[in-house]
């Protein structure tokens, strides 16, 4: 068993009452307008009715393609969007109802992550601004005690204190991602909603920020809802896996059995067109290709909304339920729901997951080379250049003693 | 193409098709493509930047080579030199040569470099929407250089159009000829793209990070087509891209480049399996992917790649390598043969007498 899924053992176990966030029938509309009056010619139906929970301190994984719902459905949560209809409840508090006072005490323990580095950031905002803004907003800190704790929350996210009097312009894009995480954690949230942070980033950077985001929830306790389009890095880090498809979640589960006998034709279609670096994997390979585009959620398919491209609906003869029956999202094995009239023959197929064989062993660096490398660690962090802070501090992440503030504070932000 | 489930083939059919389309390719040895340490830098109001510096390599006839790295490396101008589009001033190719199916491009008029591009090398560009001219019909696009390069009639061309449109998968091709770019989904627009690069008979086609725009079944689709469509023309392909699982399954051989410089290049069985490079193998190890056993930490490569102004006589990876000595920092390494033929790495920790066996 891996760590990862011995941290999320205990919130898998205390079941219902213990979730953090409850998600019931959420439906986000956008009207859209047409004319010189603007009346309304239609809705898009972005997210649609769907129902699911956020386990206090695991990380939900959240995929589909671009425009299944799966930001919306990030930012309702936190009520950056109004949803049309349907309730959030965030630790027991109906989120809906709440005026805007009591709103904004509440977002002090959710917050969230953005996608682009660039846009996230106000370019004539510095550093130390940016971070303790929140911090202002919410009353926490003042003066001297802001400055330390900003200089705390950079320390934290891997960045040099002294950086504190520069603008984003003068940062990498994934130090300017660090610089999210850290305002994101200035107000000592229990839930964040991460949206794609690692998407606009080269891949060897990718690794370092999603190691950073994997230490800060170990050691913060924290909660994430992890959206991605990126299969491979939701499985990595998610402790629970929801797969969305035009609007709905269409399975939901843990990510060895969503990996490895997925219940929806979907989350096959898509497994089965994640490239793997493996060129013998890739040679055994058998893709199934989705027709088409994604329908326009405008105009959703009668019935089960994937039927217009699903595989399985051809080879079991186009049954007629597909068509007039939308299927629910139900339970099909332990902890995993999928919404297909015929998951259990999905599951029973080998299609889609042929060619992923879990490895122990990957290719990559060789055994001779880690020995070499772990002769001279303690030489080579003796050389890190000055100024390298990437270089200089993410290895030593855990090094950094939590200190007195961020040690109580943490337990303050604890439910009781 | 475009039946919901299809290339039903068992592994091993399909182990022997690559094998023999392999033993095919090879069986042809002259090669299309021949670049001869190529340097292209740019001169900027803060120095040289060395983008591209001094890369060697070859392409053969109907071969798909793979040029993978980061943002910054080099790979989309090493594509751009080859076609002499790199934006002059700053940039400019300060020596080497370009080879392809026997004339050196870089010493081609500019006339006859015109008359080159889009007929023996076609382009599949990232971003589909940008690349297209929103103002005229995708029939018109594709036309324009089928009239320009084979001197067909309107008529004549607009029929090639056609058949374009249905070999790249897009439906009621004759309908759509006169539907502007914005009409079409971003994987639609891709398939015009790859319509257009094919519609002269190419002998080579550059693909600038073709799929990383679209989602991953799209993504799936688009480069099915290019592969189908490469291998029923015989067209070669250097495809460009950040994604090594891509690579993986596309390549028949495999430039890895950093820093401007290619630092391993091998087949791609050899570049996944056994790199003697310890940036490939950062790579390759700071990827989650799909077939791991899942762990908390990923192996990264620390730092930040390096500006390329003012580079120093060292290995270009060493302030980022867990592995670097003396003399990484002294002399930079050059290629060397590896122990499969075709195999070349930059390093001197692996090489001969190195210190990692």
């Amino acid at each position: 068993m891996t760590a990862a899924t011995e941290r999320a053992a205990p919130a898998a176990a205390s079941g219902n009452g213990h979730d953090l966030v409850e998600v019931k029938n959420l439906k986000v509309y956008f009207p859209i307008r047409a004319g010189i009056f603007k009346t309304v010619k239609g809705t898009v139906k972005a997210v649609d009715d769907i129902t699911f929970e956020v386990r206090r301190g695991e990380t939900l994984g959240l995929v589909g393609e671009s425009g299944c719902g799966k930001s919306t459905t990030g930012r309702a949560l936190i009520r950056l969007r109004e949803p049309t209809a349907g309730t959030v409840m965030f630790d027991g508090v109906e989120l809906m109802s709440l005026k805007t006072g009591p709103l904004r005490r509440l977002r002090r323990r959710m917050q969230i992550i953005f996608q682009d580095p660039y846009g996230s950031l106000d370019p004539r905002m510095t550093v130390g601004s940016i971070i303790s803004e929140p911090l202002e907003t919410h009353n926490l800190a003042k003066g001297p005690a802001k400055r330390e704790r900003v200089a705390e929350l950079l320390k934290m996210v891997g960045l040099d204190p002294s950086y504190v009097n520069r603008y984003p312009h003068e940062f990498s894009g994934g130090q300017r991602q660090r610089i999210g995480v850290a305002r994101a954690l200035a107000v000592e949230p229990e839930f964040i909603v991460c949206d794609e942070p690692i998407s606009a980033l080269d891949v060897s950077i990718q690794a370092q920020v999603l190691n950073l985001l994997t230490d800060l929830r170990d050691r913060l306790g924290l909660t994430y809802l992890f959206i991605a389009h990126d299969l491979s890095v939701v499985k990595h880090i998610s402790d629970r896996v929801a797969v969305m498809y035009l609007g709905k979640i269409v399975e939901i589960g843990p990510p060895d059995t969503i990996y490895a006998a997925p219940g929806h034709p979907y989350t096959r279609a898509l497994l089965s067109a994640v490239p793997v670096p493996d060129p013998v994997s890739e040679r055994r390979r058998r893709r199934v290709i989705l027709t088409g585009d994604v329908p326009s959620p405008a105009n959703p398919p009668s019935g089960c909304r994937f039927h217009t491209r699903c595989w399985l609906y051809e080879q079991l003869g186009k049954p007629e339920n597909c068509r007039t029956i939308d299927p629910p999202l139900r339970e099909i094995g332990p902890d995993q729901k999928a919404a297909c009239h015929y998951a259990e023959d999905s599951v029973k197929s080998d299609v889609g997951v042929a060619h992923i064989d879990e490895k122990t062993v990957r290719h990559g660096t060789p055994e001779a080379a880690l020995r070499v490398a772990h002769k001279s660690t303690a030489e080579i962090i003796g050389e890190i250049p000055e100024g390298d802070i990437d270089t200089a501090l993410i290895p030593s992440i855990e090094d950094v003693p939590p200190t007195a503030d961020s040690g109580s504070a943490n337990e303050d932000t604890k439910p009781n | 193409m475009e039946e919901a489930v299809s290339l039903e083939l068992t592994p091993d059919e399909a182990a022997r098709i690559t094998r023999e389309q392999r033993e095919d390719k090879a069986a042809k040895s002259k090669n299309l493509l021949e670049v001869k340490n190529l340097s292209t830098h740019f001169f900027t109001p803060d120095g040289v930047v060395h983008a591209v510096d001094d890369v060697t390599f070859e392409l053969g006839y109907g071969e798909t080579l793979g040029l993978v790295g980061e943002s910054g490396c080099g790979k989309s101008v090493t594509a751009l030199s080859l076609t002499r589009l790199v934006p002059n001033p700053p940039g400019r190719i300060v020596s080497g040569s370009v080879v392809f199916d026997g004339v050196d491009l870089l010493k081609l008029s500019d006339e006859g470099m015109r008359k080159l591009r889009g007929k023996e090398i076609g382009f599949i560009f990232q971003d589909p929407l940008t690349s297209l001219n929103p103002t005229l019909t995708i029939g018109y696009q594709i036309a324009e250089s089928i009239r320009q390069h084979m001197g067909l009639s309107k008529k004549a061309a607009y029929d090639r159009v056609v058949g374009l449109l249905d070999k790249v998968g897009i439906p009621r091709a004759r309908d759509r000829l006169g539907d502007y770019p914005h009409q079409f989904s971003g994987g639609m627009r891709q398939r015009v793209m790859i319509a257009i690069a094919l519609s002269c008979d190419p002998k080579l086609i550059l693909a600038d990070e073709p799929t990383t725009a679209l989602d991953v079944t799209i993504q799936a689709q688009i480069l099915e087509l290019i592969s189908v469509l490469s291998d029923e023309f015989g067209t070669a392909v250097l495809l460009i891209t950040h994604d090594l699982g891509i690579a993986a399954g596309m390549c028949d051989r495999v430039n890895v480049m950093y820093a401007g410089r290619i630092v391993e290049t091998g087949g791609v069985d050899v570049i996944f399996e056994r790199p003697r490079m310890p940036y490939a193998w950062g790579l390759l190890d700071s990827l989650p992917r799909l077939d791991d056993v899942r762990s908390d930490r990923l192996r990264t490569i620390e730092g930040l790649p390096p500006l390329l102004i003012n580079v120093p006589d060292a290995c270009r990876f060493n302030p980022r390598c867990a592995y670097a000595r003396d003399e990484c920092r002294d002399h930079e390494p050059g290629l060397t043969l590896r122990e499969e033929p075709g195999h070349y790495a930059r390093c001197w920790a692996t090489d001969k007498g190195g210190w990692i066996p």
